[in-house]
């Protein structure tokens, strides 16, 4: 016998049940194929432009900074400005996604875009996030052959563009969507659901940001 | 890590006269209590996602056996690796045994208390491969070597000023007279230590809040960010979780996300939750080469179908040992296992056996705290009574609070003598109080005045204080 095996058989033991049962098969069976949602509360369910102002909110209690701009092509300038403003040097880190290649970094020619997985020697890093979450002030970044994780994490700046069409109103919605892109039951290697910079509470439960991950969070919504 | 539960008693003794640790834990009671509340009274919904949750994970739990089963299929489709560990003996072998294939020297931990139940770091050591924990509080305590004495701030029992000592001792390739008084200046140094050794790391273990059986995702909850560096830049990813983490789909997730970090520390949401499902995939920029999920019962199948079943909803948040009396004024140490607390109090018997952690249910006031915070609605309280009562029934409880409840039984069942007794001992307590209506020393329960004072009784029963009031009123 497997540990597998020994396993599942000591849970069935113990729940006095076996494993052939149909009617148990059929419950689990139909709980994943539905996968239902649950109860989305109230400010989960807002009406669109709503949703921005509640993401907005959230993310900055959270300790986001949040820009707006008209379009897309409006993102470098803006990214410009914000390193400018910080002291930053004028280089970013930035995979090959098409929304933001969309934006056309040549038109701030004093700004030098390195491309592909962050090496941890990036001062800012520019990502394009899937979707948000207005309910929580959340961005949902998902990985792929653009959109490397590492930017997400060792730069000390972290600059997200989303559109405001993607910013969605629950956790909910944002799984459909990601259901509506990978198909039922598929994810991408990494989803990562950010809600301001990192930050650590350890040393006398003094909250401190920038522990491991970025120091600030900078959120572009487009559109 | 040593089991010193037996030794409760001096344990927390110790504890208590320790000042540096009381200073410290005073951070719990002021920090956590009023964030929780804050962040649950912000949402209408919260108790009913509370009851959502529980219900989700009562379903999981009945189901378990096909989840199980439905969740590996969905790692193995998705190019992952799933092992199944019946101890934690079996479960270091089969991670000693990934390490060694990929010639490991060194290893990345996010944090997880599954790894500190099977005792990993010292079994990697021993085998010549060094652990680095990621986590700042349990960075903090490796520097130590210590155990985390709280679930989600491990190094909540440390004052600001014995880190800056441990930096100092640790860290002897930085320049002594740099300045270390602030929290920034810690964390920005332990920043700088531990970027490095992401990237040299051949490993990266984490841990998992929830597995979902509809995607084959692990999933982790953290606020620094260095769990997801542990799993993105260790060339092979190894999750270490215990069976009770399955959810069946991410919609379920989504319910139990909303009360975790609200109970944990008071945030909507904490700021990263990272679902991994498998290895990078071919086009992959970065990520790890391999997924590995390691699948750990100890002592968890056996909870199945008995009255400490309700304890496997535990998503391991916090609150009932952020809002426990008894931890404020002992810390998480002192319990002497892994899991301190009242969930702790509740899992270690099971988890080590009565005769090692039977004594720990005793550690509690009743007052219930731990259950009216708990999200998923854990009945704390009654399953510390079921442990207290196994511990009587097992003739492990010490034999003068056997004779005392003995005594106190026998007139228990006697109403009539009891109320004579006590008729009696009442006016005398009353006396022995003084003017001060205080008792300082009580025969036979020398070990209660030792601490604080009996408030002398009134002088009456209650039942002759009962009895006078409806004859006041005209009785009914």
């Amino acid at each position: 016998m497997s540990a597998r095996d020994n396993i599942l058989g000591r849970v069935r033991r113990s729940l006095g049940v076996s494993g052939g049962d149909a009617q148990r098969r059929a419950a689990v069976v139909s709980r994943l194929a539905e996968a239902k949602s649950g109860l989305i509360p109230a400010r989960g369910q807002l009406p669109r432009e709503e949703r921005i102002e509640v993401f907005a909110k959230y993310a900055e209690k959270y300790g986001a900074t949040i820009a707006r701009v008209g379009s897309i092509e409006h993102l470098p300038q803006e990214v410009s400005r914000y390193l400018k403003s910080n002291n930053l040097p004028a280089s970013i880190r930035m995979g090959e996604d098409p929304l933001l290649k969309d934006a056309r970094f040549e038109s701030e020619p004093m700004l030098t875009v390195i491309s592909g997985a962050s090496d941890g020697t990036d001062v800012a890093g520019v990502s394009h996030a899937r979707g948000a979450v207005a309910e929580s002030g959340t961005l949902v970044l998902a990985s792929g052959p653009n959109n490397p994780v590492t930017i997400n994490f060792l730069p000390e700046h972290h600059i997200v563009a989303v559109r405001a069409a993607d910013v969605g109103a629950s956790l909910e919605e944002a799984f459909a969507g990601i259901t509506a892109t990978y198909g039922k039951g598929e994810m991408p290697r990494t989803v990562n659901f950010v809600t301001g910079p990192s930050r650590s509470g350890d040393i006398e439960q003094k909250i401190i940001m920038g522990a491991h991950g970025p120091r600030a969070l900078h959120i572009v919504i487009i559109g | 890590m040593q089991i010193t539960t037996p030794n409760f008693k001096e344990n927390a003794t110790r504890a208590l006269g320790d000042a540096a640790l009381q200073k410290a834990l005073k951070n719990v009671e002021i920090g956590f209590i009023a964030k929780r509340l804050a962040a649950a009274d912000a949402l209408p919904e919260f108790e009913a996602l509370r009851d959502n949750a529980r219900d989700i994970k009562n379903h999981t739990l009945a189901h378990l056996d096909l989840y199980l089963e439905e969740y590996e299929k969905k790692v193995i489709a998705s190019g992952g690796h799933v092992h199944f560990a019946e101890t934690a003996e079996d479960a270091r072998a089969i991670i000693l045994d990934i390490c060694r294939k990929r010639n490991a020297k060194t290893v990345t931990k996010g944090k997880s208390m599954i790894t500190e139940e099977i005792e990993l770091n010292d079994f990697l050591e021993k085998n010549g491969i060094t652990p680095v924990e990621t986590d700042l509080g349990e960075y903090i305590i490796q520097l130590r070597g210590e155990t985390p004495s709280h679930i989600i701030a491990p190094a909540v029992h440390l004052n600001k000023d014995q880190v800056e000592a441990d930096f100092r001792r640790v860290h002897t390739h930085l320049p002594p007279e740099r300045d270390l008084s602030q929290h920034e200046a810690l964390l920005n140094e332990a920043r700088q230590v531990l970027r490095q050794r992401y990237f040299e790391a051949d490993v990266g273990i984490t841990g998992a809040n929830f597995l979902i059986a509809e995607t084959g995702s692990s999933v982790i909850v953290t606020n620094e960010g260095n769990g997801d560096l542990t799993q993105t830049l260790g060339k092979c990813h190894v999750v270490v979780a215990s069976l009770e983490k399955l959810v069946p789909t991410l919609n379920d997730c989504a319910q139990i996300l909303r009360v975790l970090a609200r109970s944990a520390t008071g945030q909507d949401m904490s700021v990263y939750t990272t679902f991994s499902t498998g290895p990078k995939r071919a086009d992959d920029p970065d990520g790890p080469e391999e997924y590995h999920v390691v699948l750990l019962d100890n002592g968890r199948t056996a909870m199945l179908g008995t009255e400490f079943q309700d304890m496997l909803r535990c998503i391991r948040c916090g609150a009932c040992m952020n809002h426990c009396p008894v931890y404020h004024a002992v810390g998480g140490h002192a319990y002497g296992a892994v899991y301190p607390g009242p969930m702790g109090a509740v899992l270690t018997p099971s988890l080590s056996g009565i005769e090692v952690g039977g004594h720990l249910p005793n550690a509690s006031t009743f007052c219930g705290r731990c259950e009216s915070v708990c999200p998923m609605r854990i009945p704390l309280p009654k399953m510390m009574r079921h442990w207290r009562e196994r511990e009587f029934e097992k003739h492990l409880t010490p034999s003068a609070a056997r004779y005392g409840l003995k005594f106190w039984a026998f007139f228990a069942k006697r109403p009539k003598l009891y109320r004579a007794a006590v008729s009696v001992v009442m006016p005398l307590l009353s006396v022995l109080g003084g003017t001060s209506r205080r008792i300082s020393s009580l025969p036979l329960a020398g070990g209660w005045t030792k601490h604080r004072e009996m408030p002398a009784p009134e002088g009456k029963t209650f039942l002759q204080a009962w009895a006078e009031k409806q004859a006041r009123e005209g009785g009914r």
